[in-house]
């Protein structure tokens, strides 16, 4: 789950992350409110939205004075923010973080990530920050430290002081720095977060050392013990179709293609759209109706799929394990009966009660084409989508 | 021949009376897997379907019923803890089934996994069979036929399919590994390839990877280094947006790392065939055998 950066620094403060001062708004007159009220010379007024890259669509500006906070703001609410992470529509602003400005004498990068071949967390620095993390990774790896964080005790003091060296941090900075590390690593772990992002991780003109920008991602396996953090999403930075199959419990994700599908597994989704695509056609969605779906869970996956305006064509394709194939045949003629069929639908289903599955839509009377296997079944859709 | 299972192993279910275990621990003794004993904390002392014992912890019923294997089913909050007290308990495999464990929990179950020296499979798997000998799994059983393939993957309806594009061209299976679609977990390509390798019943290996992380990069250096055996692979999610989960936890493709595109890649130039579609894997694997003179009388390729 993704959350905001004014939001992410609220979490990284309580752990004792030095962050800038600040408040988030929604009108302009709270904007010109929060500068007048933080004081300093220049405030930093930050679209809130969850793409990064928001500096390079004007997202952040600098104020020098109130008004001018409030006149950016009036600006820069409900405009359509495009960065590179939003897509060529951009995401709505609704939200500005106004904050102090910050003296910056040197830009750094620190992140936590989860390393996979480790199996631990991994906190990384860089000196060079202001750049992104990929581009850098790619082009100079070798400039990215890296030190495991030990998940019962944190980054150890050590590690936290080689990490904060090679940020090129010296004498009071060097001790800010490793606390600031620190805390960072103990705020990931007790949120259980997936990823943290400072960047950049500023050092200021007396020496201080904060976080100008903040990003963190959290677990969605361990949101049932957070419910603080779960309380912290925010519905209009989300897809309206992937909400509505998250309450579901149905793994679901908007594609830009027009070929619906609805399958059970990760593993067969993402393969069903792999050969949509060696067939020639573009899939509309991803979407994973689970080992134990039921007969409402199918239904609403079919509703959700037989909704987007895109599809052209449908495939389900059902490998049946612990999914019957009977449940998914029960609901694919319940929804298509509620809501009408008005695109071709193909069928390919297979494994545990097979037979039961196909007399069911056999015996529906509903106009749906049936597929051997998945070569077959990709064919046949992808004609479909092309009125053929 | 086989790996890590086979008709002798004893298997502790874990949940056993909650109605995921329940479920799943009947259609394994159906198949024939020696299931001798269930634990669910509070129903000890009592019979699990009027036969199996059940026992309050895993130690007891290692005990008491000479548990070898644990397999389970318990749901995510407690599952890392229930990975850890299997791994205390003296089996040598544990099967973990359970989907959505927190990766945190995962990372502290996994140092007491390697400090214990137990093998773990999962979590978010599938499980392990060996036809016609166990399944200790939720696969359904009648796909699968005795054979000398062996097949590992991350994914389960995916495998499901590879094994039935097997079956259907008459070759069989050794043992079937099912890894799990978590970001952490306890087996790795790696690891199953190897014991594949050391197996004197497997001929080939089917490999099925997917977006995320490199596991299918270090799995090909070991393929070009290491290994004799041909090889036939598939990588799902060659289509999968960069940024977005795809259902597994662990398949996401992060700041440019585990794309489809560079695990196919490194595994053509480790010597192993890389099927494009998902409906060749099977093809690819008998395609590779026949070559080698090693395709079981009246299959086909």
């Amino acid at each position: 789950m993704k959350i905001h950066e004014y939001q992410a620094k609220q979490v990284l403060s309580r752990f004792g992350v030095p962050v800038p001062r600040g408040f988030p708004v929604e009108t302009a007159a709270d904007a010109e409110r929060a500068a007048r009220e933080l004081g300093t010379p220049v405030v930093a007024v930050k679209a809130q939205i969850h793409a990064g890259g928001r500096g390079k669509g004007g997202g952040v500006k600098i104020a020098k004075s109130p008004a001018e906070a409030g006149a950016i703001a009036r600006s820069m609410l409900g405009m359509m923010l495009v960065t590179p992470q939003t897509g060529p529509g951009g995401q709505k602003v609704r939200r500005l973080l106004v904050e102090e400005g910050t003296d910056i004498r040197k830009e750094t990068y620190v992140g936590v990530v989860l390393d996979r071949s480790l199996g631990l967390p991994v906190a990384m620095a860089c000196a060079e920050g202001g750049m992104s993390i990929e581009e850098l990774a790619r082009e100079r790896p070798e400039a990215i430290l890296r030190e495991p964080v030990d998940p019962d005790r944190g980054l150890l003091p050590f590690r936290a002081r080689r990490l904060a060296a090679g940020l090129g941090l010296e004498g009071e900075s060097l001790r800010k720095g490793q606390k600031f590390l620190s805390a960072l690593c103990r705020a990931w772990l007790a949120t259980d977060a997936s990823l943290a992002e400072i960047n950049p991780l500023v050092v200021t003109g007396s020496g201080d050392v904060i976080a100008l920008d903040a990003k963190i991602n959290f677990d969605d396996n361990a949101l049932f013990r957070h419910p603080d953090i779960a309380e912290m999403r925010d519905p209009d930075e989300e897809n309206a179709a992937e909400l509505r199959a998250a309450k579901f419990d149905l793994s679901y994700v908007a594609l830009d293609g027009n070929i619906g599908c609805m399958v059970n597994g990760a593993g067969l989704a993402m393969s069903t759209m792999d050969i949509i695509k060696h067939h020639g056609g573009e899939p509309a969605n991803f979407l994973d109706v689970g080992g134990g779906a039921t007969l409402e869970k199918v239904t609403e996956g079919f509703r959700i799929i037989l909704e987007d305006p895109k599809v052209k064509a449908i495939l389900v394709n059902i490998f049946g394990g612990i999914m019957r194939c009977d449940v998914i045949a029960e609901g694919v003629v319940a929804a298509a009966r509620e809501l009408g069929l008005r695109v071709p639908l193909v069928v390919r289903l297979e494994g545990t009660n097979v037979e039961k599955g196909r007399a069911i839509l056999k015996g529906s009377g509903l106009d749906l084409i049936a597929a051997s296997d998945m070569t077959d079944a990709a064919s046949k859709v992808v004609a479909a989508a092309r009125g053929r | 021949m086989a790996v890590l299972v086979d008709g002798g192993t004893k298997v502790v279910v874990q949940g056993i009376t909650g109605s995921a275990g329940s479920f799943h621990a009947k259609q394994c003794l159906e198949y024939g897997t020696r299931i001798v004993a269930g634990a669910t904390p509070g129903k000890g002392g009592t019979r699990w379907e009027g036969a199996v014992p059940v026992f309050d912890t895993v130690a007891e019923a290692v005990a008491g019923a000479g548990a070898d294997c644990a397999l389970i089913f318990v749901p995510p909050p407690f599952a890392g803890d229930a990975i850890e007290e299997a791994a205390c308990s003296g089996v040598k495999l544990v099967v973990c089934i359970t989907e959505g464990i927190p990766t945190i929990d995962m990372m502290r179950a996994m140092e007491t996994v390697r400090a214990r020296g137990v093998r773990l499979l999962g979590p978010n798997c599938p499980g392990i069979i060996t036809p016609g000998e166990a399944k200790i799994g939720i696969m359904p059983g009648y796909i699968h036929r005795p054979g000398r393939v062996g097949v590992v993957s991350r994914s389960g309806t995916l495998t499901y399919e590879a094994v039935w594009q097997l079956s259907e061209r008459g070759i069989g299976q050794s043992t079937c590994i099912g890894l799990g679609g978590d970001p952490v977990n306890g087996t790795s390509f790696i690891d199953a390839l190897g014991l594949f390798e050391a197996d004197p019943g497997t001929d080939g290996v089917v490999m099925i990877g997917e977006i995320g992380g490199t596991a299918e990069e270090d799995a090909a250096e070991f393929i070009r280094s290491r290994m004799r055996k041909p090889v036939a692979s598939f990588i799902a999610g060659a289509t999968a947006p960069p940024g977005r989960r795809m259902g597994h936890a662990g398949a996401l493709i992060s700041g440019g790392k585990g794309t489809a595109k560079a695990k196919q890649e490194a595994l053509r130039a480790a010597g192993a065939a890389v099927a494009d579609s998902p409906a060749d894997m099977g093809a690819a694997m008998a395609r590779m055998l026949r070559d080698r003179g090693l395709l079981p009388a009246g299959a086909k390729v």
